[in-house]
């Protein structure tokens, strides 16, 4: 065992990969807390990953695809537990990459040299959402249907190349099993594909330039800040909290197993109350609250408008912020931040409580 | 005593980290147990569905009993392929129809009335499934077979 570990820390070169994880420090302050939740993105996506593919196992896509996730669910052996973690496990991804992206904008994580890291992740966010979108329609139950049916509608409203695009995802005019099969193929293939590359563009980014300091921390000179080593101290703590993570995950999804509805069917009328997931929340009802303001096309056409606005707005920030220095611009930003978060906290808690 | 408390203290230590090594790899394992577990279940699902078909007793066919002379059909007992053959002295012989070679789907040779084996070419005795040339090592296996009115039944020989 002991010759085998030399062999291999020998011929692979481990000693000096790890000597560089040595070497590598996270630092720490009092805003270290936030530095965790990238890696908690990543667990949860390898969650996603696992189960993924183990749902693939049982999982028939096109007309069959309500009766195998019912099988799944009522059938198989933990069938419902593997479907239940996944789902959740999707939830708990999209919560740590919004903590993620928060933090890194308020601790001004974005500024020179880390905008690839910025425009990368909110890349990986859009392809995060887009798997969620995807992968909702494929049980093919009653909310997926109406789900899908509604969010085609947003692509829908575009003049002019709307339709045409919301067809061809669609596969028809209407949401069907062609739906199912192509929304399966993105998410189960083009996505991933697009995805993994990003993520390591971006997990690349982070090894090159570090984590960043927030600039309280930044102001202090050389020899107060702190640090602690990257191997094995960060890496043991990181893996602390992929552990809760799994717990966490594991308890919910066993303690709220995810429920299959009814299945689709184009003739029944729209279930009352029905609700996009949450994080379409916001979306959902800013587009209900400018609706109500302007009927209409009108209404439609401004929210798309504000959600493409504010979209760009959010990624050209490292070039408007770019300052080491603390200067008017940063504040700005910091105060748009929040107005950002409260917009997105406040329409999503009114689509739950007032509509 | 002053020598000897370092040592004490040592000692202490080494098993404290023998403590903590054999705690974590239990946890370890636990977890591993708890995440394999519904995994291997899951996995092995359609297996345990397989194993219960395969394990039936008998099979009832019905209107096989107009089967002609001279004739044979192909049927499911459980989850294996198997062969009905109406000899043309009236006797009946129902015989497992997996070659016990390498596993091919062995088929009634009306003309020579043998049972052959298209994959390696072995030959097995029609009436008794015994192997009588080529390859395979072990004659088929034979089941005992009732032949009712309107129906045949097919039973494991125990």
């Amino acid at each position: 065992m002991k010759r085998l570990q030399a062999f291999l820390v020998d011929r692979i070169g481990l000693s000096d990969s790890v000597a560089y994880l040595q070497k590598k420090t996270v630092p720490v302050h009092n805003q270290t807390f936030w530095y965790y939740w990238g890696g908690i993105s990543l667990f949860c996506f390898l969650i996603q990953v696992v189960t993924g593919v183990l749902l693939m196992i049982y999982y028939r896509p096109g007309p069959e695809s309500y009766e195998s996730v019912r099988q799944i669910t009522n059938e198989i052996h933990f069938g419902w537990l593997i479907r239940s973690v996944h789902n959740w496990s999707a939830t708990a991804f999209l919560v740590s990459v919004f903590v993620h992206m928060f933090s890194v904008f308020f601790m001004k994580a974005y500024r020179r040299p880390r905008e690839v890291g910025w425009w990368s992740g909110i890349l990986l966010l859009l392809l995060g959402l887009t798997f969620g979108f995807s992968g909702y329609l494929l049980p093919m139950d009653e909310l997926a249907y109406f789900a899908t049916k509604v969010g085609l509608e947003i692509p829908n409203s575009i003049p002019l190349i709307g339709p045409p695009i919301a067809n061809l995802l669609r596969g028809g005019l209407e949401v069907g099993e062609y739906t199912v099969q192509r929304f399966f193929a993105l998410h189960a293939v083009i996505l991933p594909l697009l995805y993994l590359p990003l993520l390591m563009l971006h997990l690349w980014m982070v090894q090159k330039h570090g984590n960043a300091l927030p600039p309280s921390e930044e102001q202090k000179p050389l020899e107060k800040r702190r640090a602690m080593p990257f191997f094995p101290n960060f890496l043991a703590k990181d893996l602390a909290m992929w552990l809760i993570t799994l717990n966490v995950i594991a308890l919910i999804a066993a303690l709220f197993p995810w429920q299959l509805g009814p299945p689709a069917d184009p003739l029944t009328p729209a279930p009352e109350g029905i609700k996009p997931e949450w994080y379409f929340m916001s979306s959902f009802s800013t587009l209900k609250i400018l609706g109500n303001i302007f009927p209409g096309a009108t209404g439609e056409a401004i929210g798309m408008t504000l959600f493409t606005l504010g979209l760009v707005l959010w990624t050209l920030i490292p070039l408007f912020d770019n300052d080491r220095a603390n200067g008017r611009r940063s504040r700005r930003v910091t105060y748009f931040g929040i107005f950002v978060i409260t917009v997105l906290l406040v329409t999503t808690f009114w689509g739950y409580f007032k509509a | 005593m002053s020598e000897t408390a370092p040592t004490i203290q040592s000692e202490d230590e080494m098993s404290r980290r023998g403590f903590v090594k054999t705690a974590l790899a239990g946890v370890s394992l636990a977890y591993a147990g708890a995440v394999g577990y519904p995994i291997y279940r899951y996995l092995n699902s359609p297996v345990e569905v397989s194993q219960a078909a395969a394990a039936v007793k008998e099979v009832t066919l019905d209107k096989a009993d107009a089967l002609e002379k001279g004739s044979a059909l192909m049927f499911k007992f459980g989850v294996r392929p198997a062969l009905l053959i109406h000899h043309d002295d009236n006797t009946w012989v129902a015989l497992d129809a997996v070659c016990t070679h390498l596993g091919c789907t062995v088929k009634f040779d009306g003309d020579s009335k043998r049972i052959v084996c298209a994959c390696h070419g072995g030959v097995y005795d029609a009436k008794t499934g015994g192997n009588v040339s080529g390859p395979p090592p072990r004659p088929l296996t034979q089941y005992v077979v009732t032949v009712n009115t309107g129906s045949v039944t097919v039973k494991r020989a125990s």
